[in-house]
């Protein structure tokens, strides 16, 4: 009788540890997040141009999904942009340039029409498809087969949408490469510090021996900047960004009013990137 | 035990030494690829994986292929297997061990791979496949090295191993499954996304393990004078021939739901395995003559092991006959599939791979770090046999 006594006198005590333990955990980890979450919404706000106030203030932290509209009528009208772009990423996130392709580290490029959108079949080509590029980079995936595929979470879906990258965790295997169904992730086959034209002192360069693709500037929109393609691109909108999950934000705006497709959709990986053609 | 291995004639320690070259090349080949990084290798970030990977994949099935004859002894008490079930056994110790250190050569940041602990992640395939691989290997070790101990003690193996002999069978089903589950669950590479790649695996992994262990029982017949037994040999020759059968009846059936289809995804690496992919204007096509190979190897090998005379009459053919199913299998899932299936890539490019020397060197070296440490298991095992004889 005693003993049983003693027993549930232990087991009630652990509990209650564990649920005292349990909430304090919980409450730091809401205080810890919505400041900065808070912060990031309301300066977005203001970068897209929107009142504030036409979103609610009181939005949740957890309901955001960033995406991206990349119109390629813009970039067939002005084929400088593409170059821009490109070089804006390479400099904003020390993506290195090796002289050899094997070696080749990319976030966001260039490629033809039918390398995009390998699905979409062309028997005879129009001018401006046979004749221009359009921009390929990470489709933030609302379902990533990346993320599924990563052995020790060294890359995950955060609770903006954005799938990124923990440098530091990731093993090198690869898995996420194989994973991707858009070939848009890049591996550090060798030391890429040498490579890095001019190292910019606000993003961390990498290691030899790990993965990396584009991020959609997590660390600029953390602190209310616009990516940096999408600023690269100046006020030609040929790249708009912003909340998916926000009725009122520009790019749901855009994705209103014009016909937009997905890079191969029948995958259900739910991309975050639409292209107006 | 481990004093057998200890002592034997000028031929096993030349083999050794034979070994123990090509080892020592890897090892300093290794090094660089550590200070350099995985670009000393052939691998770019369209064929991301490469030879280390298939290997991976190809010895798998040779672990898995051991249970063709612990499968036969344990459950349906076939005791003809006695006297090899531990070559089987030992060759998926071997076979794990390669696995591993395949693994740990294709990491980029091999320093780091207890992360894959420190952060289990169970939506990862390759997190199960670790489980499954550790799993089976210390459990091959167990039942093993247990079972040994007891036949040289001339007593019967304890009753508690008999459980873990039991696990170790659908361990061995798993280990192969979840290595194609590390293929055919992705996404957008249409050669891989196949329900039937588990199946295949299986096949012919059911197949090259036996073939194996068939090749070293008749080496072992020559050099170390033991003798697994006709019986043993005919009955392992009939599995190999019925699993070599299914693995070529499912390659057929993926011809036939792509080119039946008419589906181009499910069609172009097919293509561009067996007849050469042309992409603007060039012909891509440096795997072509390996699945040739494996495709007239396989006919050669189920030739010489079906027909009766080369199959009974001597041990030479007996033995040309299973190590031809085995490279033939080789060519298929160690080169084939995992190469293959990274063309096109995922923007309908054609990148081809090349392995480098410096790579060729390390997976050479690892082989031949598994077949030393087989030789000195089976040197235990058949020291073991030889004491209880005399």
């Amino acid at each position: 009788m005693d003993k049983k006594r003693r027993d549930f006198l232990k087991v009630a005590g652990i509990s209650t540890l564990a649920g005292l333990g349990g909430t304090a955990v919980v409450d730091r980890l809401v205080s810890g997040s919505s400041p900065a979450a808070a912060n990031a919404s309301g300066a977005a706000q203001e970068a897209h141009g929107v009142e504030p106030k036409a979103h609610a203030p009181a939005t949740a932290p957890t309901g955001k999904r960033y995406g991206m509209i990349v119109d390629t009528r813009k970039f067939q009208h002005d084929p400088s942009l593409g170059e821009k772009v490109e070089q804006a990423c390479i400099t904003a996130h020390n993506v290195p340039q090796f002289p050899e392709k094997k070696d080749d580290i990319k976030w966001i490029w260039m490629t033809d029409y039918e390398n995009c959108f390998t699905e979409k079949s062309l028997l005879y080509k129009d001018e401006a498809t046979e004749d221009h590029q359009v921009p390929v980079l990470c489709n933030h995936c609302d379902n990533p087969p990346c993320v599924r595929a990563c052995p020790t979470k060294a890359t995950f879906k955060n609770k903006d949408g954005l799938v990124i990258m923990d440098f530091h965790r990731c093993i090198g295997c690869r898995f996420c490469m194989a994973a991707c169904p858009y070939g848009m992730r890049s591996f550090n086959w060798r030391n890429p510090r040498p490579f890095i034209k001019e190292i910019n002192k606000h993003f961390p360069t990498r290691m030899r021996g790990v993965v990396e693709k584009c991020n959609f500037c997590a660390e600029r929109i953390g602190v209310g900047e616009m990516p940096a393609c999408v600023e690269a691109c100046g006020n030609t909108k040929a790249m708009v960004f912003g909340d998916l999950n926000d009725p009122h934000s520009e790019i749901r705006k855009l994705l209103k009013e014009n016909y937009t497709i997905q890079r191969k959709p029948s995958l259900g990986t739910h991309p975050s990137v639409f292209y107006i053609v | 035990m481990f004093e057998k291995a200890l002592k034997g004639n000028n031929y096993y320690w030349m083999w050794l030494a034979f070994l123990g070259f090509f080892i020592g090349v890897a090892v300093i080949c290794y090094l660089r690829q550590y200070f350099y990084g995985l670009g000393l290798t052939g691998m770019s970030r369209d064929v991301s994986w490469g030879l280390y990977i298939s290997q991976f994949t190809f010895l798998v099935g040779v672990a898995a292929g051991g249970v063709m004859l612990v499968l036969p002894y344990y459950i349906h008490n076939y005791k003809a297997f006695g006297r090899i079930t531990i070559l089987g056994e030992f060759l998926a110790i071997a076979a794990l061990l390669m696995c591993l250190m395949f693994i740990m050569a294709d990491l980029g940041q091999p320093l780091r791979g207890l992360n894959v602990m420190l952060h289990p992640t169970p939506n990862s395939m390759l997190f199960w496949d670790m489980c499954v691989l550790w799993g089976y290997l210390l459990l091959n070790c167990l039942c093993g090295w247990v079972i040994l101990t007891a036949e040289r003690k001339q007593v019967a193996p304890p009753k508690w191993i008999y459980f873990f002999v039991y696990i170790s069978i659908p361990f061995a089903i798993s280990i192969h499954t979840v290595t194609a589950m590390l293929y055919c669950g992705l996404p957008g590479r249409h050669f891989w996304l196949s329900a039937i790649i588990a199946p295949r695996f299986l096949a012919s992994a059911f197949a090259a393990g036996p073939a194996l262990i068939v090749v070293m029982a008749l080496i072992l017949k020559r050099v170390a004078n033991f003798d697994a037994g006709k019986e043993a040999l005919n009955k392992m020759v009939t599995i190999i021939i019925y699993a070599a059968l299914a693995n070529m009846f499912f390659v057929g059936l993926e011809f036939f739901v792509g080119f039946y289809s008419n589906i181009p995804g499910h069609m172009h690496t097919l293509t561009y395995l067996f007849f050469g992919l042309e992409h603007h204007g060039h012909m891509y096509n440096n795997l072509v003559p390996y699945m040739w190979g494996f495709i007239i190897l396989f006919f050669v090998g189920i030739g010489l092991i079906s027909h009766p005379y080369t199959r009974k009459q001597s041990d030479l053919w007996l033995g040309l006959g299973c190590a031809s199913i085995f490279i033939s299998f080789w060519l298929d899932k160690g080169i084939g599939f995992v190469l293959g299936g990274f063309v096109p890539t995922p923007l309908e490019e054609i990148v081809e791979y090349y392995p480098t020397a410096n790579e060729l060197f390390i997976t050479i070296g690892i082989w031949a770090t598994g077949f030393f440490i087989l030789t000195i298991l089976y040197k235990i095992a058949i020291g073991v046999e030889h004491e209880v004889e005399a």
